[in-house]
């Protein structure tokens, strides 16, 4: 009886022993440890579409095309490549001395393979539509690809560099199937090849022997640490068991500034967080004066200084700015001050047919999150000083969220953001064209589309340019949605490590990073 | 005794199958879809995905499909951890919440037990009010404060303990997972340790055996401590049960990639066959266990059986 | 029993009465006066919130939600238990026993897992999710009831009723339920300090009540995060919590102290 608890003791503690082993790694391989934030859904490239998963791909693969550590487009797999005066054929040399990390060479088959399955319908990929504007990719021979473009695509290069379009080895996924990405089959091309990953908790990564560039890797290691609560995740950076971390909680940043200030790294990001109207149902369908009141009433200055207060910038426009050969048009009421802006919102509220007596009701989405949280709160409580009504915060699971932005039945005003797949304006505006499926307002104005359908048939970059930017001219006075914050990166790097290099894309390749000596 | 249990076993089969379709259900009910993402699918590009994962069927067919899968011992692909098994996860976080469940219950029984058989012997000591009120503090503050407390304060004040799970080696991560989570557990047991032996040392047949003069110790350790054990034995279901709750938040706060983590994350994202996979499991899990506690019951106090 | 009744008394108290005192109210935001530390001066007894929202307030406010969840969770609980209790310790025989081992087989649901899916299929309806747990949470409270009927029922006074001519439900009504009210007491005692621990850990997992609403789960998940920098966000509505279960459990244990005694003489 009373052996029964010690008994249990010793099965357990046998079972610690017997795993609690392998973890250290020998003294000479040099470690870095990231925080990853949450789980990558899958290492398959077509299968996956999270940042974190893009992180891990952009370390154990490479496409054509890949960036620096400040954000400029650099050769990748592709050594060098040439582009037809039409801008409808690009022609790409590989690197001839490009290997998978079985050792086998990557060829322009590989790339060409890759698409094909990214494309089919079997492989049920979410990116599934990423290469719409490609008509052919050929392998004119090992070492040579051509794409073929149905319409001028300055953004070309950029796609390139997505994980999706990364090659994929024949062989592998004849020998594996769907199985293949895998610790121990997943092959690479790029600096680091998948060694271990414990579901839910680590991704180890080990220099690839056979990397054309491994001369240049400096770090051994890379353990991506899955760590979705961000408040453990500072935790385990503050002890020193993370080297970087993915995010920096809201609510204490404060205290992380005073106390880590150098090791902060803040930088915009291409990515507006937004607030939507729900346009097919009442009140917004037909109201442009409540739209842009509601608009006009938030203090964004405020709420990134008060309540986001990590350097965001305060959104007056749909693309943020930084966005490759392009300059956003503001909202018309940006330049005036805040006092003017509420007068006006006031004005135009009581146009729509709402004062006092007859208040707005209105519900407000948004998903569960610290920060989502405060906003919302901080929004409510400027809209019910400068025009008076109480919004119905309704707090949803992310999953809840989505559902019912894509019903467009419930919803009226809803929390979102989007962040470019590539940098360009159309990644942005691409989204409301009214036949776009990421359209969650539900906007459809014909101008726009037009507008933006002319910029897609441009060849020369600057007429295009001006078309993008008339079209965001056009939709940001119809108020489909309330842009109103740029988001920034942040993370927490170690003195010790360099080659970290602040982007607005926030990639940060492990290939570029290294370990200072201890001084 | 053999009939008793394989009649406890044949009752277990429709209260699983009742778990299996309510679990069913909630998890089809719940709004959204393993695949919604602030990125939105293109409408053909989300058909593709569902055929594939055969979420585009009816609920019924969609539930024979399930059902004749699992017949065969195939849980299904998760739908979140697209590269894994359900089988493969369970697999792999199983060891660790076993591990993790099993410590914190020899925990909790050990110091619980040995804490309220003290106080009870001490009855209204200084001892007996300092061991109480530590075990009223136990069942009083919910784990997910506790646990960020102790990180802080053995973690990133002292040092002595890692503070996280991923990549730290040896046994020390153990630590504050198994304390937290035996935390309440202790406290429980303790009082009702405590309670039940003040019962039986004020019972006719102790004071007999002291009187006879008995030892204290020979006291306890022979006469009063298999009968005082009954009403902690008979605790052993809901304190599973407990360990198990509180192995979600554990999970979740040290993030262990354990059964309670995958169960939380499968179900914001709605991964249905993990979900699934789980309930089932651990219903299968508490099932026997139950059985097993019943069958130590009545080989203890042969009454039970003629009930 | 009287200390921690007492306490109880003065929380209620202070839940109800206490933000008609306060000059703040419960939603007003100012970002001038984020994270006060509580003070008297401007009224902020409590301090303020991660919006400058006044944390007395609140955490009254806090008071009462988890209250009145609670006591929700537990009369359900309350009512299914006692009846189901009541009907198969009365009935007795075959039907008892399938009546109990459905019972037994109900123990074997991953209580929480089933609390997690609820709330994730109905989600938003707050109260409703309540009923849900006092609806799963009867089952311990139905053993002890039905035991205690199948005693009852054996007593002295139960057969002299019967003699003296009286119904089954008068029986019931006058004879069986009043000897039930001690122990029922007591395990809604035990009861309501469950049920705020499953309202605190459904807050921590976000399927908590709506903001601006509040409840002392919702409040003390929100604090956990400020335990170095703004503590009291934390440690205010966690010692409320805490002297809330604590008082709940010491209750408990006293009333049933005080029924076994009394069932003794």
């Amino acid at each position: 009886m009373k052996s029964m608890p010690l008994l249990l003791l010793i099965v357990a503690l046998s079972g610690i022993v017997a795993c609690g082993g392998p973890e250290k790694a020998s003294d000479r391989t040099s470690v870095l440890n990231r925080g990853l934030g949450t789980e990558p859904e899958s290492l398959d490239a077509h299968k996956s579409r999270s940042v974190q998963a893009a992180a891990v791909l952009r370390d154990i693969g490479e496409g054509l095309i890949s960036y620096t550590t400040t954000g400029e487009l650099t050769s990748g797999a592709a050594e060098s490549w040439e582009i037809s005066d039409d801008r409808l054929t690009y022609t790409f040399h590989l690197k001839p001395n490009a290997k998978w990390s079985n050792g086998d060479s990557v060829t322009a088959e590989h790339f060409v393979f890759s698409a094909a399955r990214l494309r089919d319908p079997a492989t049920a990929a979410f990116y599934a539509q990423f290469l719409g504007d490609v008509s052919t990719l050929t392998a004119a021979d090992n070492e040579t690809l051509l794409i073929n473009l149905k319409r001028p695509t300055p953004y070309l290069l950029s796609l390139l560099t997505h994980p999706a379009t990364f090659p994929m080895h024949p062989g592998s996924l004849a020998e594996y199937g769907d199985g293949f990405a895998r610790p121990g089959k997943l092959l690479s091309n790029g600096a680091y090849v998948l060694t271990s990953w414990v579901p839910g908790s680590l991704l180890t990564l080990n220099r690839n022997m056979h990397y054309w560039n491994n001369a240049a890797t400096a770090i051994d290691e890379i353990r991506y640490h899955v760590q979705s609560l961000v408040a453990v995740e500072l935790s385990r950076y503050r002890v020193g068991e993370l080297d970087i971390t993915s995010e920096v909680p809201s609510d204490t940043f404060q205290q992380v500034k005073n106390e880590y200030g150098d090791q902060l790294h803040i930088t915009p990001e291409q990515n507006v967080y937004y607030y939507g109207y729900n346009l097919t149902k009442e009140p917004f369908g037909d109201s442009l004066e409540l739209r842009q009141a509601l608009s006009m009433a938030i203090d964004r200055e405020l709420l990134v200084e008060k309540i986001t207060s990590r350097g965001e910038a305060p959104a007056y426009s749909w693309v943020p700015p930084g966005v490759e050969n392009y300059e956003p048009p503001e909202l018309s009421y940006a330049t005036l001050s805040q006092e003017e802006r509420n007068k006006i919102a006031q004005g135009l509220y009581k146009t729509a047919g709402y004062d006092e007596e007859n208040p707005l009701q209105l519900e407000l989405r948004y998903n569960t999150s610290d920060t989502h949280r405060r906003i919302a709160l901080a929004i409510q409580s400027m809209w019910r000083d400068v025009l008076g009504f109480q919004v119905t915060l309704i707090n949803e699971e992310f999953q809840v969220l989505l559902a019912n932005m894509r019903d467009r039945e419930v919803t009226q005003v809803f929390r979102s953001s989007w962040s470019g797949d590539y940098n360009d304006a159309y990644a942005f505006l691409g989204t409301l064209q009214s036949e776009n499926a990421a359209n969650m307002p539900g906007y459809a104005s014909e101008e726009f589309d037009a507008l933006l359908e002319q910029a897609a048939e441009q060849t020369d970059l600057d007429r295009r340019r001006l078309y993008l930017e008339e079209a965001e001219r056009v939709m940001l006075a119809d108020h489909p949605a309330i842009p109103i914050y740029f988001y920034v990166s942040k993370h927490l790097v170690k003195p010790n490590i360099a080659g970290w290099g602040d982007n607005v894309l926030d990639y940060h390749y492990s290939q570029h990073l290294s370990l200072k000596a201890a001084e | 005794m053999l009939r008793y249990a394989l009649l406890r076993l044949l009752g277990a089969i429709p209260t699983l199958l009742l778990v299996i379709v309510l679990a069913f259900l909630m998890v089809h009910a719940a709004p959204g879809g393993p695949f919604d993402a602030e990125r939105v699918l293109p409408s053909d590009v989300a058909a593709n995905i569902e055929a594939a994962y055969h979420i585009d069927e009816s609920l019924a067919r969609q539930f024979m499909r399930y059902m004749s899968g699992l017949a065969r011992g195939d849980m299904g692909p998760s739908y979140r951890y697209r590269d894994y098994t359900v089988a493969e996860l369970i697999g792999s976080g199983l060891p660790l919440s076993l591990q993790i469940g099993t410590l914190a219950m020899a925990l909790a029984l050990l110091v619980g037990v040995s804490a309220g058989s003290v106080a009870a012997l001490k009855q209204n000591s200084m001892l007996d009010r300092i061991v109480m009120s530590f075990a009223m503090t136990g069942i009083s503050i919910p784990v997910f404060v506790v646990a960020p407390v102790l990180v802080l304060l053995l973690a990133v004040k002292m040092h002595v303990l890692p503070a996280g799970w991923s990549g730290t080696a040896g046994a020390a991560k153990f630590v504050l997972p198994v304390v937290t989570l035996a935390l309440p557990q202790i406290a429980y047991i303790a009082r009702l340790t405590r309670a039940s032996m003040i019962d039986v040392l004020g019972s006719d047949f102790i004071r007999t055996a002291r009187a006879q003069g008995l030892g204290t110790r020979t006291l306890i350790r022979v006469h009063a401590l298999k009968p005082a054990m009954l009403p902690v034995l008979s605790y052993m279901g809901p304190a599973i049960a407990a360990i198990l709750t509180g192995s979600v938040v554990v999970e979740e706060v040290f993030s262990i990639p354990g059964l309670g983590q995958f169960f939380v994350r499968g179900a914001l994202n709605r991964d249905y066959t993990l979900v699934l996979g789980i309930v089932i499991f651990y219903a299968t899990l508490i099932i026997s266990l139950n059985l097993v506690v019943d069958i130590l019951y009545a080989t203890i106090d042969p009454r039970v059986r003629r009930r | 029993m009287k200390k921690s009744g007492g306490l109880l008394i003065v929380i209620l108290v202070l839940a109800i009465v206490g933000p008609w005192l306060s000059p703040h109210d419960y939603l007003s935001t100012n970002f001038d006066s984020i994270f006060k530390s509580p003070n008297l001066s401007d009224g902020h007894l409590f301090g303020t919130d991660d919006l400058g929202r006044d944390l007395f307030v609140r955490s009254m406010l806090g008071v009462r939600v988890t209250l009145l969840v609670a006591i929700v969770a537990s009369l359900v609980s309350l009512i299914i238990g006692v009846t189901y209790g009541a009907v198969a310790g009365l009935i007795g025989g075959r039907v008892d026993a399938v009546m109990m081992r459905f019972v037994d087989t109900l123990y074997a649901l991953p209580f929480i897992f089933l609390v997690i899916l609820l709330m994730v299929a109905f989600e938003r309806n707050f109260l409703l999710i309540f009923v849900a747990i006092g609806a799963i949470n009867w089952l311990d409270m139905a053993r002890i009831v039905r035991g205690q009927t199948l005693s009852l029922r054996e007593r002295d006074f139960v057969d002299a009723a019967r003699l003296a001519g009286a119904g089954t439900a008068r029986i019931i009504f006058r004879h069986i339920a009043p000897n039930l009210l001690g122990i029922v007491a007591v395990y809604l005692t035990l009861t309501i300090p469950q049920a705020i621990l499953v309202e605190s850990f459904l807050s921590f997992l976000g399927l908590g009540i709506q903001e601006p609403q509040t409840s002392l789960g919702a409040l003390v998940s929100v604090g956990v995060n400020q335990i170095e920098g703004a503590s009291w966000v934390l440690l205010i509505p966690a010692a409320l919590l805490a002297l809330m279960l604590m008082s709940f459990n010491f209750l408990g244990d006293a009333l049933r102290d005080f029924f076994d005694a009394r069932q003794a003489s």
